[in-house]
């Protein structure tokens, strides 16, 4: 029965189905219990939430992301499972709160620096590193870095996650980083950037910790940081 | 009802009503001043016969007579042509059907090209830096026989190609004129499934080449019902010339009823005019002469209009296919064939290049996305073609159809109705009240169902090369590695049997081939 249950989470990440609302890659299935159902389901039949999370849920953005490595999936693929991850986190979040696992990967603070409209990108990261596991802070879009990096202190988080797509913007990464020298924060907190116009050179240059080339690279990138 | 092709929904019309009856007067004008002059004893007999005034004359070594064919003569025979032509194919799913006056486009192969041009990966060490770099060589061999079945055999695995016309000439040291035709039509036939069209060299090889058809398509009646070869008869030579050989074939195919195209390219800025009231005037004359002959031989038998205007370059007077004139000569020589309720062959897609490259792209891609607006039934050269229409090049192939199917996207309906209205604007709401107020997850079912485009499949993956060749010549060695759907051993065994001339190398079940 448990097994069964958590198959079915793992079958319904891959069709990024959050609820049973949502349709699947495979049609018809509207209707059918979703993740949130279905992790609903499998913690009142007394499932373990590790189980859950380990076998279910993480196993099934593992098989997603197998599946876009081979081409089979694509970007709109990937985001909805992580939406459906999300989905099912948050039914699990008051359980592993009680238990005391909450956020166990870590907080990330997401943002577009200031003057940046463009929020694609760091959306994308947002809801692959939510997918992921990890707890987002997302800031939005044109953030100063004062704003930034009192958030990060504020919520306890290990890594400030930067957006740029402007060559004239991606010079606000920086400030981020010398505020938090300034505030001395920033031996706790690391900071990954990424972006169209920055790069492995630039993050270097200002001192950032980390580059994310695409979405993938800076789950991997995170995990690697925040010691996962 | 044929399912190859793409329906191109309202098709362009360069021309309007009017226009389209000018063009059609000036050509019917034409035709009976000055009339055509021609080569061939019987199809002057037979326009003769119909009502056509005939003056003997004398060009150089050769007999020939002015024929001056009055307008009822042409609309006469233009009222016994069958709108709907079947290209008939091994598989049954393969055949392709055209209709005069429907809106589905084919695409297909040609021209008897007489290189092969090879891409040879080649690493080469900068002298600047010592890195070394792999460069992709290009190297152009005669054509022949082993490379006309390779180009069938990848022909059939390309899915946007739906006909066949041969692209290589074959020039094997053991391929005369007594069997050259026998032997490209059995490498064509046995290496694709899909509609083999073709010119017949040899007017002697005919009833081979018929009969190896009968056996393939499993009889006389078969044939008719299911035309696995049709063929293509360049009966002009512009400007307005019959010429007696190429009429002598059209004439016994016409008899034989079985698809022909009538295939006439004057060429503007040297046999025809270069401004396109001149060109199209011309070209359709010519054009409906051809069909006039096929059908006074036979009147009713299925047949092609087939125009391949071109423009002449200025410098050096050879063919120019990838420039707006070509267009335009093109699209409107469509609106001809649709106005004579006539099926219609069309050109597109071939690269004045020498090489695969931005030229080419530029040049096919033009092409590409013009001429099948016209909606004629079918467009050929449009696979591999380079040089004007000297060389083929099978990556240039691979390349040609992944083209032909964005321009094919191209022709898709807008989608506009009712109830797509509503759909968006529930999926903006639903979007707008949402976390990211992102799209990606309403992409998914369209992507799904194949109604997104794909993108460019063979991107290299440097940053300072451009890769694209080195990457469609590794998918050409996945395609020709492939087991090609030859002929059955039993069909190879009666043909080889019964048909004289066949090299015996072509033969797949031969252990000693």
């Amino acid at each position: 029965m448990s097994k069964e249950l958590i198959e079915k989470i793992v079958e319904s990440v891959l069709q990024g189905r959050r609820n049973k609302d949502d349709e699947g890659i495979e049609e018809g299935l509207a209707g059918e219990p979703g993740v949130a159902e279905l992790v609903e389901e499998a913690l009142e039949a007394g499932i373990d939430t590790n189980d859950i999370l380990l076998n279910g849920l993480s196993r099934g953005m593992e098989l997603v992301g197998q599946k876009y490595e081979t081409g089979e999936y694509f970007i709109p693929d990937m985001l909805t499972a992580a939406e459906a991850v999300e989905a099912g986190m948050a039914v699990m979040e008051p359980h592993l709160v009680r238990e005391g696992t909450s956020g166990a990967k870590g907080k990330v603070v997401m943002a577009t620096v200031e003057k940046d409209l463009h929020d694609i990108g760091k959306n994308l990261v947002s809801i692959m590193l939510k997918g992921a596991g990890f707890t987002v802070i997302d800031l939005g879009i044109d953030v100063p870095a004062a704003r930034i990096v009192e958030a990060a202190e504020e919520e306890g988080a290990g890594l400030v996650g930067l957006s740029a797509l402007l060559n004239t913007t991606m010079s606000n990464m920086s400030d981020v980083v010398k505020e938090l020298e300034e505030k001395g924060l920033r031996s706790q907190i690391k900071v990954i950037i990424g972006g169209a116009p920055t790069s492995e050179d630039f993050a270097r240059e200002i001192g950032a910790d980390s580059y994310g080339k695409d979405a993938f690279a800076a789950i991997r990138e995170a995990e690697k940081l925040l010691n996962n | 009802m044929s399912e190859r092709g793409i329906i191109v929904h309202k098709p362009y019309a360069r021309l309007n009503r009017e226009q389209i009856e000018m063009i059609d007067k000036a050509s019917l004008d034409l035709l009976e001043n000055p009339g055509i002059l021609c080569y061939h004893e019987e199809s002057v007999s037979l326009l003769e016969k119909a009502g056509a005034k005939v003056k003997s004359t004398r060009e150089g070594e050769h007999d020939a007579w002015w024929v001056s064919i009055p307008a009822n003569v042409i609309k006469e025979a233009l009222d016994t042509v069958p709108s709907k032509v079947t290209l008939g194919a091994r598989k049954p799913e393969n055949r392709v059907i055209i209709e005069a006056e429907g809106n589905r486009v084919h695409f297909g192969s040609g021209s008897e090209t007489n290189y092969w041009l090879e891409v040879k990966p080649e690493t080469f060490v900068s002298k600047e830096n010592g890195h070394e770099r792999v460069i992709p060589v290009l190297k152009r061999n005669r054509g022949n026989l082993d490379y006309l079945c390779r180009s069938a055999h990848l022909a059939e695995q390309l899915d946007n190609l739906d006909f066949f016309i041969r692209n290589v000439n074959v020039q094997d040291a053991d391929i005369t004129t007594g069997n050259k035709d026998v032997n490209v039509f059995f490498a064509s036939l046995n290496n694709i499934t899909k509609p083999v069209v073709s010119g017949v060299a040899d007017i002697d090889q005919l009833e081979k080449v018929v009969r190896m058809a009968e056996i393939i398509a499993g009889g006389k009646e078969e044939l008719i019902e299911n035309p696995v070869v049709s063929f293509i008869t360049s009966v002009i030579k512009s400007p307005l010339q019959v010429v007696a050989e190429t009429a002598e074939k059209l004439i016994a195919i016409a008899r034989l009823g079985l698809p022909v195209v009538i295939s006439t390219s004057p060429q503007g800025g040297s046999t025809a005019p270069i401004d396109e009231v001149g060109m199209v005037a011309q070209v359709n004359a010519e054009a409906l002469a051809g069909i006039t002959i096929n059908q006074l031989a036979n009147p009713g038998a299925p047949v092609i209009y087939g125009a391949v205007p071109v423009r002449a370059r200025m410098d050096d007077l050879h063919d120019m296919y990838g420039v707006p004139e070509f267009c335009h000569y093109n699209m409107a020589c469509a609106q001809m064939a649709r106005y004579y309720k006539v099926p219609c062959y069309s050109t597109a897609g071939v690269g004045d290049a020498k090489v695969p490259g931005i030229q080419a792209s530029v040049e096919k891609m033009f092409t590409y996305t013009a001429v099948p607006f016209a909606a004629p039934g079918l467009i050929h050269y449009a696979f591999g073609l380079l040089d004007k229409t000297q060389t083929f090049c099978p990556e240039q192939a691979i390349l040609d159809n992944h083209k032909i199917g964005m321009a094919k996207f191209l022709y898709r309906e807008s989608g506009v109705n009712e109830e797509a209205i509503e759909r968006t604007k529930k999926t903006v709401e639903e979007v707008m009240h949402s976390p990211y107020r992102m799209y990606a997850r309403y992409a998914r079912g369209m992507l799904r169902r194949g109604e997104i485009f794909a993108g460019f499949p063979f991107e290299g993956e440097s940053e300072d090369q451009d890769q694209t060749l080195l990457v469609v010549h590794e998918r050409l060695k996945e395609l020709e590695a492939k087991e090609p759907q030859y002929l059955s051993a039993e069909i190879c065994k009666q043909i080889f049997e019964e048909i004289p001339g066949l090299l015996p190398r072509l033969n797949p079940y031969k252990e000693d081939k």
